[in-house]
Parts: structure tokens; C-alpha cells; sequence
């Protein structure tokens, strides 16, 4: 927890001010914000471990992506439903059972529906619980905030989690492999043909983990290059 | 070059502030500069200048490796020759490499270059030169088939992550020529390892008993005692033998490192003219050598059957890109150690985990490659703790003056 970012200290003071309309100019930045400005992958550096190691293949990347969505949306409602039950002391024990319960849920329906995708995911599934970014929120945002505001902000932030991440899966299967595969519809190739008979070779780097490094710090440059105001004055 | 002078200042005020290509000044700046010594005067600061600039230095480096380019460009005649078991003259083979050779040559140039005019005219600040020597750098330590596209796409990789991204020239946090040949032995394989990518057959049929292997791949798989054989399969008589070949670099492997005698040319050169760190490159051998000993005093007795072990010590010294590398690549000066100290670590550090992963890790045959740009991420820590170690001893001679006063 000692890796929570300068940004996540401001959000526990964006105290949420009783009847408001449903989708304020407030709450919405709670949804876009993640997105881009305070995106938790490429802003709070923050879940780098799962961004290299589950994206070489998109669809690996996206049910990753949903299982996140999932245990961020209900963990935070959760945990905002308790905020004023949970004992400050032992707050983080009680965060680690919530997320966890709902982490083996996640498992075991994977494990039931696709079992192929399952086992290529190995323990990163099981590893969600180790995410920075879900006990980030349930310490920064839900514990001071009411149950609303904390699922859209468990919806932000997962998915500026998941956009880099199915992002970056593009990038590196279309180079890696040549190829997308979809389940069910089978490969869909992006490199044509021609270009394998003129010698065109699949990158083997792109398959590698330091390859995804380098596509989140391009991600990164494009972002701030466009978005000035994150650049640090030295 | 009265011409060139009058063309060039005929052209000047178009790149001049306010003129049409205002914006391409970098461009005529740095061939201005390239053909003229520069009537720039300091502002400030030091008045006192040393006439060899950037420009210069860089220059100085490529004369330095002229000798293994040249000889390079025999070598790959020689090889394909033999290994098609035709007769050559000796001009037949420089003309056959001088052909394999130009190509790498422009494409390596051409996108190096581009892409820093590219980042130069983007930032708005002069071109600097460092991309001189590694465009030539990376000809010579590529294998000679090797599809340009393959040289573009390293060449354009490492040229803007390694460098421009950190800040350009001066700035690279590894051996921009080693990241694009590290580059494209990991994302495409094939045209980088094996036994079929160091010699040019160009289409014909090779000799009864070609092996396309070099040393290094040859070394992997000893059997029984330690004896190499050149392209043809014939057999050297005796190890002697075959560490003359590899020493003049009659053997086969990438473009320009097989001789470690036009190395060692360039190297005198380099230490001469003060380019080079002379620490590194003698540290960086002995630290090759004292690995090379270990292996030849424990090899018979931890692993008997595995005869690369038992490699004498000064034949690993010559093999593979050994030499090269501890002469051109790890005396970068900008990613090297800083300090005196440092240099003698990080050299000896380098010979000793390059004979290190080559012998023990038979896939990365050239361990020189990986333990380069190793020690140029471990380079700012050596320096950093020679730093500290330095103030920590001038602290201890303070603290005892202070006490015996």
C-alpha cells in the first residue's frame, strides 16, 4: 500500500456532498478521470506486473480485464456499504477478505465457462488480489465515500486499467502473432499474406515481457505529449 | 572546396531565422559543420578550446574501424568461396563482400540518420554526430544475409529507445549498435543464430561437408576433445591451427568481428589517439582471460564430457565477437563507467561474463553481446559506489587529522 500515488491522497478529500443529481459534473469525472488524467496504469504506475504478463494475446487481456471490472465494481460498493462498520484498525484485513472472496469467485466461474483461457491465465487471476490498484481504491476512495459515487469510481478506474491493457495486447499480438484471435470467430489476421512471402517476419520481441514495458511506455509518451499538464516540473 | 563553400553560402540565409526552411536549420548546420571546421566562438565559460570536437572524434573512431571493414569484406568473399569450393582471386572476394556490404552500410545510415533529423527538427536543436560511429557499428557485427528491412526496423528501434527517448547524443543508456543486434536476435531468431546465417552461399551449392557453423556454435558441440574445423569441414591439425584462423579471422561469423587482428589495428589506434578507455580494453581481456582459466583449471573435474570447459583460455579470447566487443562496443563513453575506478570493474566485469554466458548458457553463444549491455545498466551504480567509497575514505583521513590534532 506504501505505492499509493500523491493523486489517490487528493481523491479522499473529494468528499461527495448529499443530494446531487445522479450524474453531476463531479461524478462523472469519477468515471473519466481514470481514463486518462489519473489512469492508474500509465499515471499511478501502478498493476504494471499483470500489464506484462497477461497481454500477449487479446483475449487473454479482455477477460482479464472483465475480472477486474467485476471484483473493482462490487468490492468498492462493498466495502462503501461497510465504510462506517469496518474498524479503522483492522480495516485492511477486512479488504483483503472482501477482495479475495470475490477474486475465488471470479476464478470459479472462469474455471466452469473457459477453461482454455482459464489455464493460460494461471495465477493471475488468483494474483488479482495482490492488485494495487483495487486495495488503492477501497483504501483512497471507498472507506470516505458513499456507495454511488464509489461504484462509479470502481468503474473508472478498471476500466483505465483495462483500456491500456487490451491496448497494449493489440499492439503485441498484431506484431507478435500476425494475428487476433477471437474465441469462437477463430484468427483474424492483420498482416497479409504478401507480406510473408516478401520475407516479413512475425517479431518474436513483441511475445517477450519487456516488449509490453516498452508499449506502455509508448502509450505513456503519446499521453503526455497530448496531455502537457501531467508533465512534472523538475 | 571553394565550391562547396560558396554553394553553401549561397543557400544560407533560406535556413537562416525568417527564411523558407527555417525550421530545417539543424540539417545545413550539420552538413555545414561536417565539411568546415565551425567559426562558432564560446560565449562564455572556457575560452579555451581542444580543435577535436565531436565531429572529429567520431571520424577518428570509423578510421579505427576501417581495418576490420575492410577485412570483413574479404572474409565473406573468402568464406563463400570456399564454402562453394570455387577458386578466387582476392579481388574477386573483396568485390563480393564490398557487394554484400554497401547495402547494410546505407540502410543502416539512412534510417540511423533519419530518424535523428527527425528528432533534431522536432526539438530544435543541432544534429550531433553520434550516430556516426554506430551506424557504422552496426554493418560489422551483423550477419551478412541479413534482410535489410530486418537492419531498417533495429537500426530505427534502438536509435530512438535507447537514445533519442532519453534525451539524444551523450544521453543513451546502452551501446546503441549492440540494442539493434541484441534487438533483432530476440524478435527474429532465424536470421540471427544457427548454423545457416554466417556464410553467403548467394543461391549456389555448398561443398561436400559444409557446415555453416562458426567457432562459438562449433565449440557447444565438442565431443570427446577440443578441435575446430573451418567452412568446408576439413579439420584443423591442431589448435594452434585454428586460433591462427581465427586470430587473422578466416572463419566465419558476422561482417566485421572475425579478425582480431584488424581489432587489435583499431584498437592501437584508438588507445593512441586517447579515444578509447585503454582500462577497459585491458581489463576487459584480462577479466575474458581469468574466466577462460577458471573453466581450462575446473572443467576436468566438475563436467569432464562438456570440452567447451577445456577451450584453452587465449583461443576463447579470439573467438566469436569477443574482441570487437571489448573494443569498440564497451568503450562507448557514454555508457561505460565514468570513474578510474569504475572503468577497471566494469571492463573486467564485461570479459568476465561474456566467456561466463557464452560457455555456460548455449543459447546466447555470444555472451559478449548480453554481458555489454549488462554492465552499461550496471555502469551508473559502479560509478556511484567508487564515488562513495572515495568520500568515505577522505572522511576517515579527516576524522583521524582532527583526532591527532
Amino acid at each position: 500500500m506504501s505505492e499509493l500515488g500523491v493523486a489517490e491522497k487528493s481523491a479522499v478529500k473529494r468528499e461527495v456532498v448529499s443530494k446531487e443529481p445522479l450524474f453531476s459534473a463531479k461524478n462523472k469525472r469519477l468515471l473519466t478521470d481514470p481514463l486518462d488524467d489519473d489512469n492508474p496504469i500509465t499515471v499511478q504506475v501502478l498493476g504494471i506486473c499483470s500489464a506484462l504478463a497477461i497481454t500477449v494475446q487479446v483475449q487473454q487481456a479482455v477477460v482479464m480485464s472483465l475480472s477486474v471490472v467485476f471484483v473493482m465494481l462490487f468490492g468498492n460498493i462493498i466495502i462503501s456499504v461497510f465504510r462506517n462498520a469496518i474498524p479503522s484498525r483492522i480495516r485492511i484485513i477486512v479488504m483483503l477478505v472482501v477482495v479475495a472472496s470475490l477474486v475465488i469467485l471470479v476464478d470459479e466461474v472462469l474455471k466452469a465457462f473457459l477453461p482454455d483461457i482459464s489455464e493460460r491465465l494461471s495465477v493471475f487471476v488468483g494474483l488479482i488480489i495482490t492488485n494495487c490498484i483495487i486495495m488503492g481504491r477501497f483504501e483512497a476512495f471507498a472507506m470516505g465515500n458513499k456507495v454511488f459515487p464509489s461504484a462509479l469510481d470502481g468503474i473508472g478506474n478498471a476500466i483505465g486499467y483495462a483500456w491500456i491493457l487490451v491496448a497494449v495486447a493489440v499492439v503485441r499480438e498484431i506484431f507478435g502473432s500476425g494475428a487476433i484471435s477471437f474465441p469462437g470467430v477463430g484468427q483474424i489476421k492483420f498482416i497479409p499474406a504478401e507480406f510473408f512471402d516478401f520475407g516479413y517476419y512475425n517479431n518474436n520481441l513483441m511475445i517477450l515481457p519487456p516488449m509490453a514495458l516498452i508499449v506502455v511506455g509508448i502509450i505513456i509518451w503519446i499521453q503526455r505529449a497530448r496531455n502537457t499538464k501531467l508533465i512534472e516540473e523538475n | 572546396m571553394k565550391v562547396v563553400d560558396n554553394l553553401l553560402g549561397k543557400v544560407r540565409p533560406v535556413f537562416e531565422k525568417g527564411g523558407r526552411f527555417e525550421k530545417f536549420w539543424p540539417v545545413f548546420d550539420a552538413l555545414e559543420t561536417f565539411a568546415f571546421v565551425p567559426d562558432h566562438t564560446t560565449k562564455n565559460g572556457a575560452h579555451i578550446r581542444d580543435a577535436i570536437d565531436m565531429k572529429r572524434t567520431m571520424f577518428l573512431v570509423i578510421v579505427a574501424m576501417v581495418p576490420a571493414l575492410l577485412f570483413g569484406m574479404y572474409n565473406l568473399g573468402y568464406q563463400h568461396y570456399m564454402a562453394i569450393g570455387q577458386e578466387a582471386t582476392l579481388i574477386d572476394m573483396f568485390v563480393f563482400g564490398l557487394i554484400k556490404t554497401i547495402p547494410i552500410i546505407i540502410v543502416s545510415y539512412g534510417v540511423g540518420l533519419g530518424v535523428e533529423f527527425v528528432f533534431c527538427i522536432i526539438k530544435g536543436h543541432a544534429i550531433y554526430e553520434g550516430f556516426l560511429v554506430s551506424g557504422m557499428l552496426i554493418p560489422l557485427i551483423m550477419p551478412v544475409d541479413i534482410p535489410l528491412w530486418m537492419v531498417a526496423v533495429a537500426t530505427a528501434f534502438s536509435v530512438v529507445f535507447v537514445k533519442e527517448v532519453f534525451g539524444g547524443t551523450g544521453m543513451n543508456i546502452l551501446n546503441v549498435a549492440l540494442t539493434a543486434r541484441a534487438f533483432i536476435f530476440f524478435a527474429y531468431p532465424t536470421e540471427m543464430s544457427g548454423n545457416k546465417v554466417w556464410i553467403s552461399l548467394n543461391g549456389e551449392g555448398a561443398v561436400d561437408g559444409y557446415t555453416g557453423e562458426t567457432l562459438l556454435g562449433q565449440a557447444v558441440g565438442l565431443e570427446g576433445n577440443v578441435g575446430f574445423h573451418d567452412v568446408a569441414g576439413t579439420a584443423y591439425a591442431s589448435i594452434a591451427d585454428s586460433f591462427w584462423a581465427s586470430f587473422v579471422g578466416l572463419i566465419p561469423g558476422s561482417i566485421g568481428e572475425t579478425s582480431a587482428l584488424a581489432v587489435l589495428i583499431g584498437a592501437a589506434i584508438l588507445i593512441w589517439t586517447g579515444i578509447a578507455s585503454w582500462r577497459i580494453i585491458f581489463w576487459g581481456l584480462i577479466g575474458g582471460a581469468v574466466m577462460g582459466m577458471i573453466f581450462n583449471l575446473v572443467g576436468p573435474s566438475i563436467s569432464p564430457e562438456n570440452m567447451y570447459l577445456q577451450v584453452p583460455w587465449w583461443h576463447q579470447l579470439v573467438m566469436g565477437g569477443f574482441l570487437f566487443g571489448v573494443v569498440f562496443m564497451a568503450t562507448d563513453p557514454v555508457s561505460a563507467a565514468q570513474t578510474t575506478r569504475g572503468k577497471v570493474i566494469y571492463g573486467f566485469l564485461i570479459g568476465l561474463l561474456g566467456i561466463l554466458i557464452r560457455v555456460v548458457n548455449p543459447a546466447y553463444p555470444e555472451g559478449i553481446m548480453m554481458a555489454i549491455l549488462f554492465m552499461n545498466v550496471m555502469a551508473p551504480t559502479i560509478d556511484h559506489y567508487v564515488v562513495q567509497a572515495n568520500i568515505n575514505k577522505r572522511l576517515k583521513r579527516l576524522k583521524t587529522a582532527k583526532t591527532t590534532a
